[in-house]
């Protein structure tokens, strides 16, 4: 196990491509022409789902920014920068998060009108050398959890070699750089159960869900962060182990899950984020007939997701989707995971999840 | 019932009672106006012998006390035509009284200006005016004047003449006013100002009661030909004017009076008219019953035969002049100018040009900054009811990419033999069709010059903009790329922003 996870071969591979980006950049200079840098477009027309893949991926469509253009010359600039930075960061093995991007540029003498801005370009970037931030050290804010037994062996300097295992810690492990780039060296664990909503993360270690289920816990905290959904794919491609996801019974809730599934449009231009084999095992729409949950109404919006959501070609891929989409439809209803607790406190645990974990 | 008295007045005594209307309405439009009025006439009196005016007015104190309101006296001194000793008191001691009745585009045409400035100081402080004033020839004379306001005639309190050894040619007027100077002073330096921006071939020299000392200097000793007189033309003639002119006439017959006492009237129209108007080319003049000249003057606003009245008797400043004088005035980054063809006003001929200037050192408001003009003397008053004001606020600026927030001056000038002043206080121009329509003509032309200089000015700057850009991203781009390059040496850029220059080239 742990084949691929080979960071420092992984920095090289980066630093390679980002050195190219920047060679090709000089040689046009070098040789009196405006410099372009030719990308896979983003655009939605370009932006398929590839059944085989089981993920959005980007099509054949290219663009090219060209500082030759007035318009494109601020953004060239602001991504041939962004190249060199990310290029420091992976060299020294630093870290850097996405609102320090939007700082440090002041450092550099360049300027981003805003955070969304540099995040566009960081985008830009991965689209442009075919690897996520989080490869060459740039991290989002939100950061999720995970609990179980699960030893890992850090890579990160200073504590090459370190091991720790996941159930150490009774509020969970902070999923941050350090642990995504970490090695799995060790697991008891036979599956991984992703839940939405801290309030259950916490009651499931308490209920030691993760010695009862034989499982690695995972706290989303709702729409699950692009480096926690690369996580959950080393998790279940290296410890080969399933992934049952937990959500609220809502279009939102099975959303959640269908991005840790198939991905997200935004995230096209990248691969290894999505685990297509995982399972949204609830709350589902039939779960609510069929255990009597306390139940809210549906909104109009939630209505009106559900419709766009039918469409989706992702929602094509299982009938479960379809059947739970019309079933939402039909008893226009919607329930909390904590809807289970009419039943007691432990009636999740007990009985519904191993109902749901096959 | 109650006996009612009748009175007979004389004109001095009607404007002196009535001197509102020709400006005198308080302390400080008081002081204002006798600057103006006598800095008006040195001006007309250099002007007819097409000498550039040099002007030096200087207005000091009496009273030592803090009161706003003192009196001052004011010293005008011209290098004009000067006047001859037997009109000098006439000139300056009868209301009414003047050299310009005839039709001659000039400043002043009342004959009340100079007076009412005299008889304000006299009626205020009691203190004769004195008048120096040479043709330039042997003598000077110099006159103390009051003037008996009941019977509208000058009393000569002193008379004197002077060896004029310097061969000194000009005229110095020295009076006491009462006024409150802070408050004309805004008004009054505004006046300077714009009257050299009129006249930039003038030298104005002011010294205030504070003893300071504004200096307005010529940037030219051009100066457009001086108006020429001219004969009313029939367009434009009252039944007033009509027996005017019979009591003056020498002619024996209608034909030859015609002829010879009104413009654009030749010996085949005189016959045509005449003919017109039933009436025999030998008619006595002076035999002509009231009811036949009421016809006449009627008629001769019916007939279609006249040509238009011939504006060469015009006095215009021309594009030069007007561009210089507003350079001086103004210094704006740019102007442009517009002189309309001649045109005419219930017969009397007028041209109107305009100027419009941009950026500089024109303030930016949240108006045109209009400055109107009429035989080259500045109207600072009612500017609201004036046809240009009118004129400029109708007219859809969008189309021009100008609007009233950027920093431009409109400069409207008329001259005419008669202009269509509103009042006898010359503030503004009356909405005349005529007049209306070559403003708003002369303003359109102008306005589609600044419309092309914006547009160019745009372009531009536009132009410089996109090459600063270019200069400031490429440099980075070839630091940062070799950074990542792992190269020595930064990639030569120079000839990459050149190449953005080429076609963006600036004159
Ligand atoms: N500085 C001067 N030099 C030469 N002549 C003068 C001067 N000042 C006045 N005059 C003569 O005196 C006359 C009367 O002047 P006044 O200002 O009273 O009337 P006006 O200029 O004819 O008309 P307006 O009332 O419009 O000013 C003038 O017509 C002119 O002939
Ligand atoms: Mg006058």
């Amino acid at each position: 196990m742990a084949k691929k996870s080979n960071s420092t071969d992984k920095n090289k591979e980066i630093i390679g491509s980002l050195k190219r980006l920047g060679t090709q950049i000089y040689d046009q200079l070098e040789n009196g022409v405006f410099p372009t840098i030719n990308m896979p477009s983003r655009s939605i027309d370009n932006i398929n789902y590839d059944p085989n893949l089981r993920q959005y991926v980007l099509g054949e469509k290219t663009v090219t920014r060209s500082s030759r253009n007035i318009r494109h010359l601020k953004p060239f600039t602001q991504l041939a920068w962004a190249a060199l930075f990310s290029n420091e960061l992976t060299f020294h093995k630093k870290t850097s998060t996405l609102r320090d991007v939007y700082y440090s540029a002041q450092a550099y003498n360049m300027t981003f009108k805003n955070q969304q801005e540099s995040n566009n370009i960081i985008t830009d970037l991965e689209t442009a050398i075919g690897h996520s931030r989080e490869e060459f050290h740039i991290f989002p804010e939100e950061r999720s959890a995970v609990f179980g037994d699960l030893t890992i062996e850090y890579t990160v300097p200073g504590y090459e070699g370190k091991t720790m295992n996941l159930s150490a810690h009774p509020d969970g492990v902070l999923i941050g750089p350090a642990l995504t780039s970490s090695k799995f060296a060790k697991t008891s664990a036979d599956k991984i159960i992703a839940i939405e909503k801290g309030g259950l993360f916490t009651r499931f270690i308490e209920e030691n869900v993760h010695k009862k289920h034989n499982s690695i816990l995972v706290l989303t905290s709702g729409q699950a962060p692009r480096q926690t959904r690369f996580f959950l794919r080393r998790l279940s491609d290296e410890l080969k182990i399933p992934l049952f996801i937990f959500t609220d019974g809502d279009p939102w809730g099975m959303h959640i899950a269908m991005v840790i599934i198939s991905g997200s449009a935004n995230a096209a231009h990248l691969r290894n984020l999505n685990t297509p084999d995982a399972k949204w095992s609830g709350v589902w729409a039939s779960d609510i007939v069929k255990y009597k949950l306390p139940s809210d109404p549906l909104d109009d919006v939630d209505i009106k997701r559900l419709h766009e959501l039918q469409k989706d070609p992702r929602y094509q891929e299982d009938p479960l989707w379809q059947k739970e989409i019309k079933t939402f439809l039909k008893i226009k209803r919607k329930a909390e995971l904590e809807a289970y607790a009419r039943y007691g406190l432990t009636y999740i645990v007990d009985e519904y999840l191993p109902t749901k974990l096959k | 019932m109650a006996q009612s008295s009748f009175q007979e007045i004389s004109a001095s005594d009607f404007f002196y009672r009535n001197r509102d209307i020709a400006g005198f309405t308080n302390p400080s439009r008081a002081i204002f106006a006798a600057i103006r009025e006598l800095v008006e006439n040195s001006l007309d009196a250099a002007e007819s012998l097409k000498i550039p005016p040099d002007i030096y007015i200087r207005l000091s104190t009496q009273s030592k006390d803090k009161k706003d309101e003192q009196v001052f006296k004011l010293r005008v001194e011209d290098n004009g035509c000067g006047i001859q000793p037997r009109f000098i008191p006439s000139a300056f001691g009868q209301v009414l009284y003047g050299s310009k009745y005839k039709l001659k585009q000039m400043r002043g045409t009342f004959g009340l200006g100079g007076k009412m400035a005299v008889l304000y100081g006299q009626i205020m402080t009691h203190k004769p005016a004195t008048i120096m004033s040479s043709t330039g020839q042997a003598k000077i004379y110099a006159f103390k004047l009051m003037i008996d306001i009941q019977r509208n005639r000058p009393i000569i309190m002193d008379r004197r003449v002077l060896v004029n050894k310097e061969k000194w040619r000009g005229t110095i007027v020295e009076f006491y006013i009462e006024g409150d100077y802070l408050r004309a002073m805004p008004k009054i330096l505004e006046y300077f100002k714009q009257t050299a921006m009129v006249n930039p071939y003038s030298n104005l020299t002011f010294v205030d009661p504070k003893g300071r000392l504004y200096k307005f200097s010529r940037v030219t000793t051009e100066m457009p030909d001086p108006p020429k007189e001219t004969l009313p033309h029939p367009y434009g003639v009252d039944v007033e004017l009509f027996q005017r002119l019979i009591y003056v006439t020498k002619e024996k017959n209608l034909l030859e009076f015609l002829k010879n006492h009104f413009h654009r009237i030749g010996n085949i129209t005189a016959q045509k008219f005449l003919e017109f108007s039933k009436l025999s080319p030998t008619k006595k003049p002076k035999k002509l019953s009231h009811e036949e000249i009421v016809t006449i003057v009627q008629n001769m606003k019916k007939f279609k035969e006249f040509r238009p009245p011939d504006a060469s008797c015009l006095s215009p400043l021309g594009q030069d002049l007007l561009e210089a004088g507003i350079m001086k005035e103004l210094n704006p980054e740019y102007i442009v100018v517009n002189q309309r063809k001649p045109s005419t006003y219930a017969g009397h001929p007028f041209i109107i040009e305009m100027g419009m200037a941009y950026g500089g050192e024109i303030p930016r408001k949240n108006s045109f900054q209009i400055y109107r003009f009429a035989n080259k003397i500045p109207l600072l008053y009612d500017e609201a009811s004036d046809v240009s004001y009118k004129v400029i606020n109708s007219i859809n600026w969008r189309r021009y990419k100008v609007s009233p927030d950027l920093p431009i001056a409109i400069v409207v000038h008329i001259c005419s033999t008669k202009v269509p002043y509103k009042t006898v206080g010359k503030e503004f121009i009356s909405d005349r069709p005529e007049v209306r329509r070559e403003v708003a003509n002369s303003l359109r032309e102008i306005s589609r010059k600044i419309h092309h200089f914006m547009s160019k000015r745009e372009h531009v700057n536009r132009e410089r903009k996109r090459i600063s850009v270019f200069a400031k991203y490429l440099p980075r781009i070839a630091e940062f790329s070799t950074n990542l390059a792992e190269k020595e040496k930064q990639p030569d850029i120079k000839k990459l922003i050149a190449s953005v220059r080429k076609y963006g080239e600036e004159e």
